[in-house]
């Protein structure tokens, strides 16, 4: 019973965790599930969103998740925007050359987080950011139950749009066959960049709970690109169902690995399984 | 109204790279016309429906379709004016299901609103795309893909539709119904011009026909003078 009891909160908390990683990892996975991009840039995107909700909280004295109204549409503009004047000319020359813009975009960034913002860590403090949810032997900070809760809408409306909209549909043609794509009478150009656009978008909102659930810096980008990329190779591109199971893996992975091993070896474990599974099932956990 | 055509393909040549696969092509078809092309593997085309609809552009030469010269389009915007093609292989999107195969098929502006209209209309000549709607298109047999694809063209509303060798490794039996859906199609106002290696059968389905070969045009007229015409017979009947 005390086993169970004191395994019940990392458990717990790993699974909602799982959900904030499966935002973050999901905007990624579209872009390279559709465009074929690597998009190293996208864990200072994610951050980009976090700034966003700071501005909104420290400066306007709005609550960072009604910022999001601004920050979303904001993202979605700006991922657009790199996808149609930057990647698309340069995806017709190599996919390499896409890679080293995301990379020389993810130092741009970086160092512009430290001009505007400075090093030094900051953190979205709320009213009920610091807030704890207890319900039997499981205690847990309220905001790791609002990663989770986002994550499920958030999968279920991408879900949604990319199954009935027009939009959506060829988004998913364009994916599958672009020559194809084409013929239907598709702006292969133009899908592209809603697609990088969306993922931008959902990097607005994964910022947001990033920040309300834990500290950043202008680098921490890098970590949670890794982690993105941890959660990606354990759920198998190009689903939604496996990112959002692989964010949950990876989440249990760290947290039940902090319980056992210590807090220090928590991200040691994680990243072991994730070599583990690329190593024996390089095509993910859970594709088919 | 003869001289009036719907396409006029006006001496174009087409490179790959600097590979010439087109020298000097002209052809037209007027409106409501069947017309084939016909050559072995490799005579080009695949690369003259290419340079129509816009996938590779011509480095000489003019495309006119109706009254707008097309020449230098997107493939997208060729789609919206009225051009379908059928490409070889099919072109269909293996992980979409079968409706959502047809709906993407009526992507463009044009052809949104009509959707549910040219739904029935698909529906009406392949029944069993009716009955597969949820199943994605790789579970499909090689025949329901080719009527899958035809289906999904007939979708986007066009007024001229390009099969590229629509008959390739089906069953003679699925490429008679296919053809039997060609008449009809044809029979509703859309022009159609296929492009096909059997040389006995496309001579007896079309009404005119241009022979390829390496690229350039050898020969064109009525298939009643074709079959007639020496060098065809000797070149594929063998008489």
């Amino acid at each position: 019973m005390t086993v169970f009891t004191d395994l019940a909160t990392p458990a717990v908390m790993g699974i909602l965790l799982g959900g904030l990683y499966a935002v973050i990892a999901l905007g990624l996975s579209l872009i390279f599930g559709v465009v074929k991009e690597m998009n190293i840039a996208h864990g200072d995107l994610v951050i980009l969103g976090a700034y966003i909700g700071y501005v909104a909280l420290t400066v306007f004295g709005i609550d960072p998740i009604l910022s999001l109204i601004v920050g979303v549409p904001f993202l979605f503009m700006i991922g657009f925007a790199i996808q149609k004047l930057l990647l698309n000319r340069a995806f017709k020359i190599s996919m390499d050359a896409t890679l080293i813009i995301a990379f020389g975009l993810s130092i741009i960034l970086q160092n512009l987080y430290q001009l505007i913002w400075s090093p030094m860590s900051r953190g979205l403090t709320t009213s009920y950011s610091l807030n704890s949810f207890t319900a039997g032997c499981v205690s847990f900070p309220i905001v790791y139950l609002l990663d989770f809760i986002v994550a499920i809408v958030v999968m279920l409306l991408l879900r949604e749009f990319l199954r009935r909209t027009y939009l959506g549909i060829a988004i998913r043609a364009a994916a599958q066959d672009w020559r194809a794509a084409h013929l239907k009478g598709i702006n292969t150009g133009r899908v592209f960049a809603f697609t990088f656009g969306i993922a931008t978008a959902l990097a607005a909102v994964s910022g947001v709970f990033l920040g309300l659930t834990f500290p950043f810096t202008p680098v921490s980008g890098i970590s949670f690109l890794i982690i993105a990329l941890g959660v990606v190779v354990l759920g198998g591109l190009g689903s939604i169902a496996g990112t959002f199971i692989g964010g949950i893996t990876f989440g249990l992975a760290q947290t039940l690995g902090g319980h056992f091993f210590g807090v220090a070896a928590q991200m040691l474990v994680a990243y072991t399984m994730v070599l583990v599974v690329l190593a024996v099932i390089p095509q993910g956990l859970f594709n088919r | 109204m003869p001289g009036e055509a719907l396409l006029k393909v006006r001496n174009i040549d087409t490179f790959y790279g600097s590979l010439q696969v087109l020298w000097d092509i002209s052809i037209e078809v007027e409106a409501g016309e069947i017309v084939a092309i016909i050559g072995a593997n490799g005579s080009g085309k695949s690369s003259l429906l290419n340079t129509i609809t816009g996938m590779i552009h011509p480095a000489r030469g003019s495309i006119v379709f109706g009254d707008r010269e097309i020449t230098a389009w997107d493939p997208f915007r060729i789609v919206d004016l009225g051009i379908s093609q059928v490409p070889e292989g099919r072109g269909i999107f293996p992980d979409l299901s079968v409706y959502e195969n047809l709906k993407i098929g009526s992507y463009n502006r044009r052809a949104r609103s009509l959707m549910d209209r040219n739904l029935e209309a698909v529906h009406g000549y392949f029944p069993i795309l009716a009955g597969r709607k949820n199943q994605l298109a790789k579970t499909l047999s090689g025949g329901e893909q080719q009527m899958l694809a035809i289906g999904s063209a007939l979708m986007s509303d066009p007024k001229l539709i390009l099969l590229d060798e629509m008959s390739l490794g089906l069953a003679p039996l699925v490429v008679n119904e296919l053809y039997k859906v060609l008449k009809e199609i044809r029979s509703r106002g859309i022009t159609i011009v296929f492009v096909e290696q059997n040389v006995r059968r496309t001579l007896t389905e079309a009404e005119r026909a241009y022979i390829l070969e390496t690229g350039r045009i050898v020969l064109s007229g009525k298939v009643e003078d074709l079959r007639e015409e020496e060098k065809v017979k000797k070149a594929y009947f063998g008489a």
